[in-house]
This record gives C-alpha cells, sequence and structure tokens, in this order.
C-alpha cells in the first residue's frame, strides 16, 4: 500500500471510463450492442423499420411492461424479485375502470383509489418481506394469487368498457414532425428519468444498491435497511400503478385478465438490460434498453414476415445469455 | 508517538479516553461480563486479547453500542455516556471495522467511504433535489486515501476489483474519517493473507499516529505483539491484566490469558479511591496488572505443560 504516481494519460483514461460507468453503468454496454444489431438488421431487411411512426409505435408496444419493469427493477436491486406486479396492475386496471364506470365515481378519484391499492399491495409485500423475513418470490407469488383472484371476484370476470376520456388521456398522441407520439410513452420515459435520477444521483439510491449488495455491511453503516426496502416494494407499486393507468390508456377497457404474463415480461426485461439477478449492480436505462429489445424484435420479426413465436424463442436465447454473461462476471469478480 | 510502557505506567487519568467500569453481561445463566473493567488511552493501540468465550465479543459490543450491559457504566473524555445503539456510539465518535470487510462490492470506493453519510449538493440542487456532491466525496475519500498512504487511484473503481487487504484498506479509512474519538478493530486482518495484514497493521499505525487510539481485538499473537502499546488480557468475563508488549513475552500473555499464570490482578484488587470513580457505578473493580506477573513456579506443574501446548497452538494459529 505506497502511493504510486500516476501518469496523466492513465487518469484520463480513467476519467473517461468513469464517465462511461456513470452515464451508463457498464453493465449497459452490452445490451446497448444487441439493441443497435437487432436495430441494424432489421433496418436492411425491412425500409419500413427505421421509421419515426415504428419507431413510435414500438415504444408505444413496450409502455406497459417497460414500466412494470422499472418496478421490477428497483425490486431486484434490492436481491428481491416481484412475481405479484402484473396481477398487482390487472386489479389496478380493473379497480380504475370498473369505479368510474359502474360505481359512477369521479376518474380521477378512481385513478387515485386504483393508484392507491397498487401502492398498498406493493407496501404488503414490502411488509412481508421485511418483518416475517420471507423470500420475496414467495412472498409475492402469494399476493400474485391474491390479486389475481380479488380483480376476478370484483370485476366478476366481466371486462369493463365505455370508459371516460380521463381514464383514456395517456392514450392520446402528439406529433412531433410527422410522428405520432402517445402521452403514455412519455410518461414511460419521463417515470424511467426519473427512476434513474434516484438511484445514481440520490443517497437513496445509493442504499438500494448496498442493501441488495451487502444488507450485512449496508445496516451496519446506519442504513435503515427495513424501511429502506419497504420504501422500495410500497414504490414499486405505485409504479404498478401507473402501469395499469398506461395500460387503460391503451386498451381503453378494463380487463380482469389483463397482463398475465407480464411479470415475467418485466423480469426478462430487466435481465436483458444487464441487471443482476443477485441484486446490488444494474440501472433502469439498462432495464429501458432490455424492453426495447423484446419490442424491437417482436416489431421486426413482424415487419419481414416471420411468425412472432420466433421473437419467443429469440428472448429466450437472450435471457439465457444475459443471465451467463451476469454469473461470469461476478465469478471473475470474487 | 507510541506511548511508552513506562509513560503507560505513570500516565495520570488526563489521557484517558475511554473507560468503562464493572460492566456485568448475562445471558441467562451465562456471565459473559462479570464485573469488567476498561481503560483506553490518548494515542494508543490497545490490544484485546482472551482465550474462547473469555468475553471479548462482548467487551467490544459494548464498547460500540450493539451490546447494553446489565450493570457498569462508561466514560468517554470524563463524560459519562450511554450507547443503546451502534448509531449512538458512531454518534460519539465511535467507528468499528469488522473482520469480514464490510463494504458493498459492486458500489465504487467513494460510495463505500460515503455510505449511510453521503455528501449533498449545497443549495436547491441538494436541498431540494437531493443530488449527491459525488466530486466533493471523491474528493474526499482521495484525500483520505493518500493521507493514509493506501495507493487506490480512481476512487471511483467499484471495491470489488480490488484485493482483500485493499477492500479493508476503504474500511479503515472510512473508520478513520468518521471517528472523532476512537477506532475498533475486531480481528481487522483475520480475512487476509500474510503480505495483506501487514499493510493493515501498518495502516493502524498510521492512523494512530494521526492522533486516534485504536483498540483491535486479534487472535494473532505475533501481530498484537508487533503493533500494540498496551495489551488487555481478558479471562472469564473480566480483565486481569494490562501489559505491555515491552515488559511481557508472548508466553507469559498467553499464560495469563489461559490463567496457567494469575493476571497479579486477580489478587491484589487496585485501590480505587483516587480515581474518581465516583462518576461511575461502583463496581468491585478487578485490578490492573502493570508491574509484572507473579513467578510461575506459583503454578501447578501440570497446568504449566498444557499452557505451553495452548501457547505453541495460538502462534502457530497466526
Ligand atoms: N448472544 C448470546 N447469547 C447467549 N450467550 C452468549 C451470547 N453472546 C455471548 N455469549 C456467551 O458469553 C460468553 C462470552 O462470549 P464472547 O463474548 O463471544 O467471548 P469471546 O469473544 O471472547 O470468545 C460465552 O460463554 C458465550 O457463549
Ligand atoms: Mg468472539
Amino acid at each position: 500500500m505506497t502511493t504510486t504516481v500516476v501518469e496523466p494519460d492513465t487518469v484520463r483514461r480513467a476519467n473517461t471510463r468513469a464517465v462511461l460507468r456513470q452515464v451508463l453503468g457498464i453493465s449497459t454496454l452490452g445490451p446497448l450492442a444487441a439493441l443497435f444489431l437487432a436495430g441494424i438488421f432489421f433496418s436492411i431487411k425491412s425500409d419500413r423499420f427505421l421509421t419515426g411512426t415504428n419507431l413510435s409505435l414500438v415504444v408505444q408496444q413496450v409502455m406497459v411492461v417497460g414500466t412494470l419493469a422499472i418496478g421490477q427493477t428497483l425490486v431486484i436491486l434490492t436481491a428481491g424479485i416481484d412475481l405479484s406486479n402484473g396481477a398487482i396492475m390487472a386489479l389496478g386496471n380493473i379497480m380504475m375502470t370498473s369505479l368510474a364506470v359502474e360505481s359512477g365515481l369521479n376518474p380521477y378519484l378512481a385513478i387515485a383509489l386504483g393508484l392507491l391499492a397498487c401502492a398498498g399491495f406493493g407496501l404488503l409485500n414490502g411488509g412481508l418481506v421485511t418483518s416475517l423475513r420471507l423470500p420475496p418470490f414467495i412472498v409475492t407469488l402469494g399476493t400474485l394469487n391474491i390479486a389475481f383472484a380479488l380483480t376476478h371476484i370484483y370485476s366478476d370476470e366481466q371486462t369493463v368498457s365505455g370508459l371516460p376520456s380521463e381514464l383514456t388521456y395517456f392514450g392520446k398522441t402528439f406529433s412531433i414532425g410527422q410522428t405520432d407520439v402517445t402521452y403514455g410513452s412519455v410518461l414511460m420515459l419521463l417515470l424511467f428519468a426519473l427512476i434513474w435520477y434516484v438511484l445514481s444521483q440520490t443517497a437513496a439510491g445509493r442504499h438500494v444498491y448496498a442493501v441488495g449488495d451487502n444488507p450485512e455491511a449496508a445496516r451496519r453503516t446506519g442504513i435503515q435497511t427495513r424501511r429502506l426496502l419497504l420504501t422500495v416494494y410500497a414504490a414499486a407499486g405505485l409504479i404498478y400503478g401507473i402501469a395499469a393507468l398506461l395500460l387503460v390508456s391503451r386498451t381503453g377497457v378494463g380487463d380482469p385478465n389483463a397482463g398475465q404474463t407480464d411479470n415475467l415480461d418485466s423480469i426478462t426485461a430487466v435481465v436483458l438490460g444487464g441487471t443482476s439477478l443477485f441484486g446490488g449492480r444494474g440501472n433502469v436505462v439498462g432495464t429501458l434498453i432490455g424492453a426495447l429489445i423484446v419490442g424491437v424484435i417482436r416489431n421486426g420479426l413482424q415487419l419481414i414476415g416471420t411468425k412472432s413465436i420466433y421473437q419467443v424463442l429469440i428472448t429466450g436465447i437472450l435471457v439465457i445469455a444475459a443471465v451467463s454473461v451476469d454469473q461470469i462476471v461476478r465469478r471473475r469478480n470474487q | 508517538m507510541s506511548v511508552t510502557a513506562d509513560e503507560t505506567t505513570k500516565a495520570g487519568r488526563e489521557d484517558i479516553v475511554f473507560e468503562a467500569r464493572g460492566l456485568v453481561k448475562r445471558y441467562g445463566h451465562v456471565t459473559a461480563l462479570d464485573g469488567c473493567d476498561f481503560e483506553l488511552r490518548a494515542g494508543e493501540v490497545l490490544a484485546i486479547i482472551g482465550d474462547n468465550g473469555a468475553g471479548k465479543s462482548t467487551l467490544i459490543k459494548a464498547l460500540s453500542g450493539a451490546v447494553t450491559p446489565d450493570l457498569g457504566g462508561f466514560l468517554l473524555d470524563g463524560h459519562p455516556v450511554r450507547f443503546h445503539s451502534p448509531a449512538d456510539a458512531r454518534a460519539h465518535g465511535i467507528e468499528t471495522v469488522y473482520q469480514d470487510l464490510a463494504v458493498a462490492p459492486a458500489l465504487d470506493i467513494a460510495s463505500n467511504m460515503f455510505l449511510g453519510r453521503e455528501i449533498r449538493r449545497r443549495g436547491p440542487l441538494g436541498s431540494v433535489l437531493r443530488m449527491l456532491d459525488k466530486p466533493a466525496m471523491k474528493r474526499q475519500a482521495a484525500q483520505q486515501m493518500s493521507e493514509l498512504k493506501i495507493g487506490l487511484r480512481s476512487m471511483t473503481n467499484p471495491v470489488e476489483e480490488l484485493s482483500g487487504g485493499q477492500r479493508q484498506g476503504v474500511a479503515v479509512a472510512r473508520a478513520a474519517a468518521f471517528a472523532r474519538k476512537l477506532v475498533i478493530m475486531d480481528e481487522p486482518t483475520a480475512a487476509l493473507g500474510v503480505r495483506e495484514s501487514g499493510q493493515v497493521l501498518d495502516l493502524i499505525r498510521r492512523i494512530r499516529d494521526r492522533g486516534l487510539p485504536v483498540i483491535l481485538i486479534s487472535h494473532n499473537m505475533p501481530q498484537v505483539f508487533e503493533v500494540s502499546d498496551r495489551i488487555h488480557i481478558q479471562r472469564l468475563g473480566r480483565r486481569v491484566a494490562l501489559i505491555t508488549p515491552k515488559e511481557h513475552t508472548m508466553a507469559e500473555a498467553v499464560a495469563i490469558m489461559t490463567g496457567a499464570m494469575p493476571g497479579r490482578a486477580e489478587k491484589e484488587p487496585v485501590a480505587t479511591a483516587d480515581d474518581g470513580a465516583g462518576t461511575i457505578t461502583a463496581a468491585p473493580a478487578s485490578g490492573v496488572s502493570t508491574v509484572g506477573v507473579p513467578v510461575a513456579s506459583a503454578m501447578p506443574t501440570r497446568q504449566v505443560r498444557k499452557s505451553t501446548r495452548s501457547l505453541t497452538d495460538t502462534i502457530g494459529k497466526s
């Protein structure tokens, strides 16, 4: 342990790397490359791919799962996992629509109650994980079923239609040049930006990483790890509520069967984005890229007229690849 | 700057930084601390040694706020204090370094140094937007590293890219940066190799030389004798001797530790009249041996042989 003289060149290179690491997280470079490769491939194969309208469509298609994946990223960074987010979103979706249409509530109040219910479910997840120290996998498997059952009991298996326009606001579009963009897409991107800011620029964000990375070390430095986990799960629940609102906006109905595989799709986006399932490393920029990878492949295959099941096949292979890379990186560092 | 044995024995009470009297801690039928005394002086490295079950960990937990003793009290810089949690002790300027490398490996060095004590930007960016002042944390971390001569260049490297010794260096630097009174190190070299242990010992000396007293718990006798100014020997829940490496041999220390050789103190309680004990809970103080130990001939022969074996064991382990 001696002080070492460092050449300015090394410093500059270290700084460049530090900046890159800060902006993206080094784990994001792989996913970004994959997204570009897919983009280049489909641009060559189809001249309809690289148009504003099509790219806006891709973002719109990943809007719901992308938003769910933001909450999922928060939970996974703490070394947890959330299987219940799709079911919580479906419950929020049916509450917002049913309260507004069947119960005739003010639509804004209906939205607020739906958001509250979702945040409440998130808080329940967090409470069970922290107070009973149950594994998040089991807790959220339980709340997945509870939320699913409540959704079907409450809706009586009926879809809700004839929604007031307030509920579908985020499905509306505005134009940038020739391209129509939905407000929902913008909301999703803003949410990504907000959570990126919290995770990378605030102390609370540092603590989320620390709790996922080494909970004992985090506790010893005086971080209130239980309160932090509760906050993370509750915030994730609220984000699922926003996803529910985006889902309502996109489909224009309240559907008790919505989002049944979205929990796994959101995990896929997180993993493809380079966030480690072991917690403590990754970021939401990666998750956005991960969601876009799935969206681009699905969209591109449709454009070149290939069966959409190949998208599932390719996604499966990519997930395995992403998890393997994570595992190798972790092992090398141990 | 090291306190010599002579100074230690003659020193007055003014330079006592942290003191405990008559600590008792029971777990059911087990008495982990049985009227234990403790004393740390300014500018010293105080080692704590003792056999398994002697109550070292319990003592350290009491000193660092993790355990509240049933009886007994503390004086920090002469003022009575009481810790209800590690956060309490930290608020009083006491920092602890744990043996098992308590860092977050995926976070960078600066983030680890300031974990739980982050610096925010000045103005609304910090107060409203809660934005971290990363440059300031990086700068201060780098300064701390260079003051302690820890050869780490980039504060933005994740800690997992460092060697075990360097990681412990980060933990030690963090403690040194935030401790105002003293640093407790619980077996800081237990997870490290020989060379890296040596680096951490250097670090301990540098921290002491910067004016922070250090409490070092270690099983490694050669390390204890290399780095410490005084040695607190814990046995059966008490301090049975307070010796200096200059006046005692490792064999003697181990003999006292194992009970093969009674610390003089066990038989001759030190008078408490003149030492201001009235300010803390009065307790039947088990005294302190700073002068010497009784002659070995006082021991039964069989016990001597046993203690010799455990001496080789102890040294062999290190
Ligand atoms: N939390 C606890 N519960 C019950 N007994 C304990 C606890 N902590 C320590 N002890 C007991 O107190 C005694 C002293 O333990 P400890 O302080 O760990 O000693 P050392 O660290 O010197 O080995 C031992 O007999 C141990 O079994
Ligand atoms: Mg112990």
